[in-house]
C-alpha cells in the first residue's frame, strides 16, 4: 500500500501519574474520512492535542507523506498542513470574518494589510463552500454551525492537507450537519484527509470511510466502516471482560432512601424522576452535556430546581443549599476534584474535615485530636498514600486526591453518596480500588448515585442504569438487562436525526 | 519541557522530574511562611539599630511606647484586612470609611452627645459602612475591588459634603482618653493595648475557630469550600463587617487623638494598611498568612516609618518608600518561590547528570 499522508507511530503521552495515551498509531490516506472512535477519556482530545502541536508527545514519531515532523506550537502544526476544527471554536467574535480567517497570516502589499484581496479571497473560499455569510460580519452574530465553517474556510485558507474536527455535530441542527456531510465530502474530494471524532455511529456510518478505536489511552483496533458492524465497533469501545474488572458484591437493596419526582431545572433538565434504595447503586449515563452533573447539582443544593419534588426516606425536603444537603444526609464527590472537590494547598487533615469542622469544633474552637482521629480513620480505610496526614493534597497523585475527597465525604456519614466521575483521570490501579470501596459502601446500606461517562464502569459497578440524553431521562435498564449496545444507543440514539427510528428500549 | 527532544528516556525522566518538584514546592512554601517571618525579624531589628542611631533617645522606654501612637489605628485597620485578604478579597474603602464615621460622630459631639453615644456611633457607623460593601459584594457578585473603588469616593465624598469647608473640632474631654490616654500608672498608651487585645483575638479566630478554619479555605478555593456546605458570602460579609467595625474604632481613637474632624483626615491610609497585612506574609491572593507575620509587620512598617519622621523625610516620599515596600511585599514571595524551583531543578539535573 502506498504511504499514508499522516502516520503516527508508538505515540504515547504521559502526566504525572497517569498514562493518557500508550503506543497509538494510526494511518490516514488523502482522500479519506477517517473516525477515530472512543469513549470519554479514552485519550482522543489527547491526541487530537498532539497532532495540533498543544502537546508534546512522551515517545512515537508522527509522519507526513512520509516525512517525519515533529511540532512544538500549533502553528508549526497548521504550517506543515494540519488544522483542527474545535469542539468550542476559537475566534475573535469582535472581528470579522475576513479578519478572523487571516489572524495570524494577513495578506499584505507592499507592507500594508491587503484588505482588499483578504476579502476577495475571503469570498471565494465561503462560496466554495457554499456558506453564505458576508466576509464583513463580526463572528459574534454568526450562529455555531456558521463560526464551525469559518474555522474550516480558515483551515483551507492555509492549504491545509489534513482536518481534524472534534465532535464537530454536537451542536447542529439536522440541517447543519448535512451541510457539514457536504463540506467534508467535498474536502476529500480535493485530495484532503479529514480525521472525524465522534462517538456516535449513525455518522460514523455516514461520513467516515476508515476508522481507528482507542479505549483507555490505548490502540484498540482499526478497520474500513463498510466492512464492520456497529457490534463489532461498540465491542471494540468498551471491550473487556466486565466481571472481571469489577467486584461487586450482591446486596438486598433496602426501603427507599431518595426519591426524585418530576425534577426540572429550566433549559437544563426536565421531567427527571428516579428511586433509590439503601445499597443500591444508580448508574447515570450519558455524554458530556447529557445533564448528569447538572441533576446532582440541584439534589445536593448548589443549584436550584424549577420544578419537582426531593424526598428523603420518605419525607419530602427542600434543599437550598450544600449544608441542608449534608444535613439531609446526602454528600457529593463532585466531577471537577481540582476545582470543587479538594483544596489543593491545604493538607490532608484540613481537607477531610472542612464539611463536618463545626461538628469537631467545641464551641467552635477546633480540637486536633478529633481531626487526626478522622484523618486517620478515613485515610486509611481509603488507603490514601501520602507522607502523613499533614501533607498538601497537592504533593498526592490524582488518584489519592480523589481518595481524600471521597474520604472527606465518607466523614460526613452519608445516607445517599452522590460520585460524579469518581474515577476520572486516575489511573487504573486506584480505580479498582475506588470500584471496590464504593461496592463495600453499598454493602453497608448506602445508597449510591454513580455518574460516569464510562460505559464500563457504569455496567460493572450498578444495579441499574438511568441513561439521560439532552436533559432527559432515555432510558432505565436494570443490571440484568443492561448491554454496552443497549446503554450507548439510549445515551446517543435521540440524535441519530435520520429516519428517526429508535431502539426499542 | 524538554521531553519531545528525544524519544524516551528524556520524558520519562522529566515525568518524575515534575512529579518530585509539585513535592518539594509544597514542602518549601511551608517554610517559607516561618522563614518569611523571621526575616520580618531581622528587618525590625535592623529598622531599630538604623532609628536608634538616627536619635540617642529612640531606645528610651517612654519614647519608644509613645511612638506607636501614630500607626496603631492603622494596626487596628490591618487586623480584620487580613480576614478580608485571606478570604480573597480586598476593601479600599476603610481610610474614607473612617472619615466618614468621625464625621458622624462630630455631628453627634456637636448635637451634645456624651463619650459613651460617641463611641455607639463609631462603632455602628464603622459596621454599617463595612457591612454595606460586603452585601454590594455578596448580594450583587460583584469583585471586591470594583465594589470599594466606588465606597473608597463615595464615603469621603459624604464625609466632604458634609463638612464642606468647616471641622468638627469640639469633642467631651473624657473622649480625648481613647487616643491620648495611657493605662492608669504605666507609660503604655491605650491604643497599643487595644491592638495587644484586638491582635490575639484575630489570632485565635483564625487560627483556633473553626471559622478561621472556613476562612483559609474560602481564600484557597472559594469553589470547593461552597460545595463543602460552608455558605461562602455569609463569610465573606462577616469579614467586611468587621473590616468596618474595624475602622470604626479607628476613627474614635484617631478622632480622640488629634481632636478634629476634618475632611482629608486619614487620607491614603488604605495603603498602609493593606502594605501592612502584605509585608505580614498574608498572600494578596487569599488563603495563606499568619497573625504573627502582620504583628511584626504592624511594628516594622510603623517603626520605618517613625524612622523617616525622625530624619523629617516629607511625607510624600514616605509615600513612595510605602509604595515600593507593598510591590517587595507582593513579588518577595513569588521570586524566592521561582529561584527555589528553578535551583531544586539544577540540582535533580545535575544529581541525575552521569
Amino acid at each position: 500500500m502506498e504511504e499514508p499522508l499522516l502516520r503516527l507511530n508508538g505515540i504515547s503521552k504521559r502526566f504525572p501519574g497517569i498514562r493518557a495515551l500508550d503506543n497509538v498509531s494510526l494511518s490516514v490516506h488523502s482522500g479519506e474520512v477517517h473516525a477515530l472512535i472512543g469513549e470519554n477519556g479514552a485519550g482522543k482530545s489527547t491526541l487530537v492535542k498532539i497532532l495540533s502541536g498543544v502537546l508534546p508527545p512522551s515517545e512515537g514519531e508522527i509522519y507526513l507523506e512520509g516525512r517525519r515532523v515533529a511540532f512544538r506550537s500549533p502553528h508549526e502544526s497548521q504550517l506543515v498542513g494540519i488544522s483542527a476544527i474545535h469542539q468550542e471554536a476559537t475566534m475573535f467574535p469582535e472581528l470579522s470574518v475576513t479578519e478572523n480567517i487571516f489572524m495570524g497570516h494577513h495578506l499584505t502589499k507592499r507592507g500594508f494589510i491587503g484588505w482588499g484581496s483578504m476579502e476577495k479571497r475571503t469570498r471565494e473560499l465561503l462560496a466554495s463552500l457554499d456558506i453564505g455569510i458576508d466576509p464583513r460580519s463580526k463572528v459574534k452574530t454568526l450562529s455555531f454551525a456558521e463560526r464551525q465553517m469559518v474555522e474550516i474556510a480558515k483551515a483551507l485558507s492555509i492549504n491545509t492537507k489534513i482536518v481534524i474536527m472534534d465532535e464537530p455535530t454536537s451542536a447542529l441542527t439536522l440541517r447543519e450537519v448535512e451541510h457539514l456531510y457536504k463540506i467534508v465530502r467535498q474536502l476529500v474530494a480535493d485530495g484532503k484527509a479529514v480525521i472525524f471524532i465522534s462517538h456516535k455511529f449513525e455518522e460514523i456510518y455516514e461520513i467516515a470511510d476508515s476508522y481507528t478505536v482507542l479505549r483507555d489511552g490505548a490502540w484498540v483496533g482499526e478497520g474500513q466502516v463498510k466492512t464492520s458492524t456497529v457490534d463489532q465497533i461498540v465491542r471494540l469501545m468498551v471491550g473487556r471482560s466486565l466481571d472481571q474488572m469489577y467486584e461487586k458484591t450482591e446486596v438486598a437493596p433496602g426501603p427507599v432512601a431518595l426519591k426524585v419526582d418530576h425534577l426540572t431545572r429550566n433549559g437544563v433538565f426536565k421531567d427527571i424522576s428516579f428511586e433509590l434504595r439503601q445499597g443500591e447503586i444508580l448508574g447515570f449515563f450519558g455524554l458530556v452535556g447529557a445533564g448528569r452533573s447538572e441533576v446532582m447539582r440541584v439534589l445536593f443544593g448548589i443549584d436550584r430546581a424549577d420544578g419537582g419534588e426531593i424526598s428523603i426516606g420518605g419525607t419530602k425536603v427542600a434543599i437550598r443549599n450544600p449544608a441542608e444537603a449534608m444535613r439531609q444526609g446526602i454528600a457529593l464527590v463532585p466531577e471537577d476534584r481540582q476545582l470543587q472537590g479538594a483544596i489543593l494547598a491545604m493538607n490532608i487533615r484540613e481537607n477531610m474535615t472542612l464539611p463536618i469542622i463545626s461538628n469537631l469544633a467545641k464551641h467552635r474552637i477546633l480540637r486536633r485530636e478529633a481531626e487526626n482521629e478522622i484523618a486517620e480513620r478515613y485515610g486509611s480505610m481509603l488507603q490514601v498514600k501520602s507522607a502523613g496526614w499533614e501533607a498538601p493534597v497537592n504533593s498526592l497523585s490524582g488518584g489519592n486526591q480523589q481518595k481524600v475527597v471521597i474520604a472527606k465525604w465518607l466523614a460526613t456519614n452519608p445516607r445517599v453518596l452522590v460520585l460524579d466521575e469518581p474515577t476520572k483521570g486516575i489511573d487504573v490501579g486506584t480505580k479498582a480500588t475506588v470500584h471496590k470501596f464504593i461496592s463495600e459502601l453499598a454493602a453497608r446500606k448506602i445508597a449510591v448515585i454513580l455518574v460516569s461517562s464510562e460505559l464500563p464502569e457504569i455496567l460493572g459497578m450498578s444495579d441499574s442504569v438511568i441513561v439521560m440524553h439532552e436533559g432527559r431521562i432515555t432510558a432505565r435498564i436494570s443490571r440484568a438487562e443492561a448491554s454496552p449496545e443497549k446503554v450507548m444507543l439510549a445515551a446517543t440514539a435521540a440524535t441519530a436525526g435520520h429516519g428517526g427510528e429508535r431502539s426499542p428500549l | 519541557m524538554t521531553g519531545q527532544k528525544s524519544g524516551t528516556e528524556t520524558s520519562a525522566r522529566a515525568g518524575t522530574s515534575r512529579d518530585g518538584a509539585s513535592r518539594t514546592r509544597a514542602h518549601s512554601l511551608r517554610n517559607l511562611a516561618t522563614q518569611w517571618e523571621m526575616l520580618l525579624v531581622y528587618l525590625l531589628v535592623a529598622v531599630f539599630l538604623v532609628n536608634s542611631f538616627i536619635s540617642p533617645y529612640f531606645l528610651n522606654a517612654p519614647n519608644l511606647l509613645d511612638s506607636t501612637f501614630n500607626f496603631m489605628e492603622k494596626a487596628i485597620m490591618a487586623l480584620p484586612m487580613m480576614l478580608v485578604i485571606i478570604c480573597g478579597d480586598i476593601d479600599i474603602s476603610v481610610a474614607s470609611n473612617l472619615a466618614l464615621t468621625s464625621v458622624f460622630m462630630g455631628m453627634a459631639s456637636a448635637a451634645g452627645a456624651h463619650t459613651p453615644v460617641l463611641i455607639l456611633v463609631g462603632l455602628v457607623v464603622g459596621s454599617a459602612l463595612g457591612w454595606f460593601n460586603g452585601m454590594l459584594i455578596t448580594r450583587f457578585a460583584i469583585p471586591s475591588i470594583a465594589v470599594t473603588i466606588g465606597t473608597l469616593s463615595l464615603y469621603r465624598g459624604i464625609a466632604s459634603v458634609i463638612l464642606g469647608d468647616g471641622a468638627y473640632t469640639v469633642y467631651p474631654r473624657s473622649f480625648a482618653y481613647f487616643g491620648q490616654g495611657y493605662i492608669p500608672g504605666t507609660h503604655v498608651p491605650f491604643e497599643l493595648v487595644l491592638f495587644a487585645v484586638l491582635a490575639a483575638g484575630t489570632g485565635f479566630l483564625l487560627h483556633k475557630t473553626s471559622f478561621g478554619r472556613r476562612v483559609y479555605a474560602i481564600g484557597n478555593n472559594q469553589t470547593t469550600t461552597r460545595f463543602s456546605g460552608v455558605n461562602v458570602d455569609r463569610y465573606r460579609l462577616i469579614a467586611f463587617t468587621l473590616n468596618g467595625l474595624a475602622a470604626g474604632i479607628a476613627s474614635i481613637l484617631l478622632t480622640s487623638r488629634v481632636g478634629s474632624t476634618r475632611p482629608n483626615i486619614a487620607t491614603g491610609w488604605e495603603l498602609d494598611v493593606i502594605t501592612t497585612v502584605v509585608l505580614g506574609g498574608v498572600a494578596i491572593t487569599g488563603g495563606r498568612g499568619k497573625i504573627w507575620g502582620v504583628a511584626l509587620g504592624v511594628f516594622l512598617l510603623g517603626f520605618l516609618q517613625f524612622g523617616m519622621g525622625l530624619v523629617n523625610i516629607p511625607g510624600q516620599v514616605m509615600n513612595i518608600a510605602d509604595g515600593f515596600i507593598l510591590i517587595i511585599a507582593i513579588m518577595a514571595p513569588e521570586l524566592i518561590r521561582r529561584g527555589r524551583a528553578k535551583a531544586s531543578l539544577s540540582a535533580r539535573r545535575a544529581a541525575k547528570a552521569p
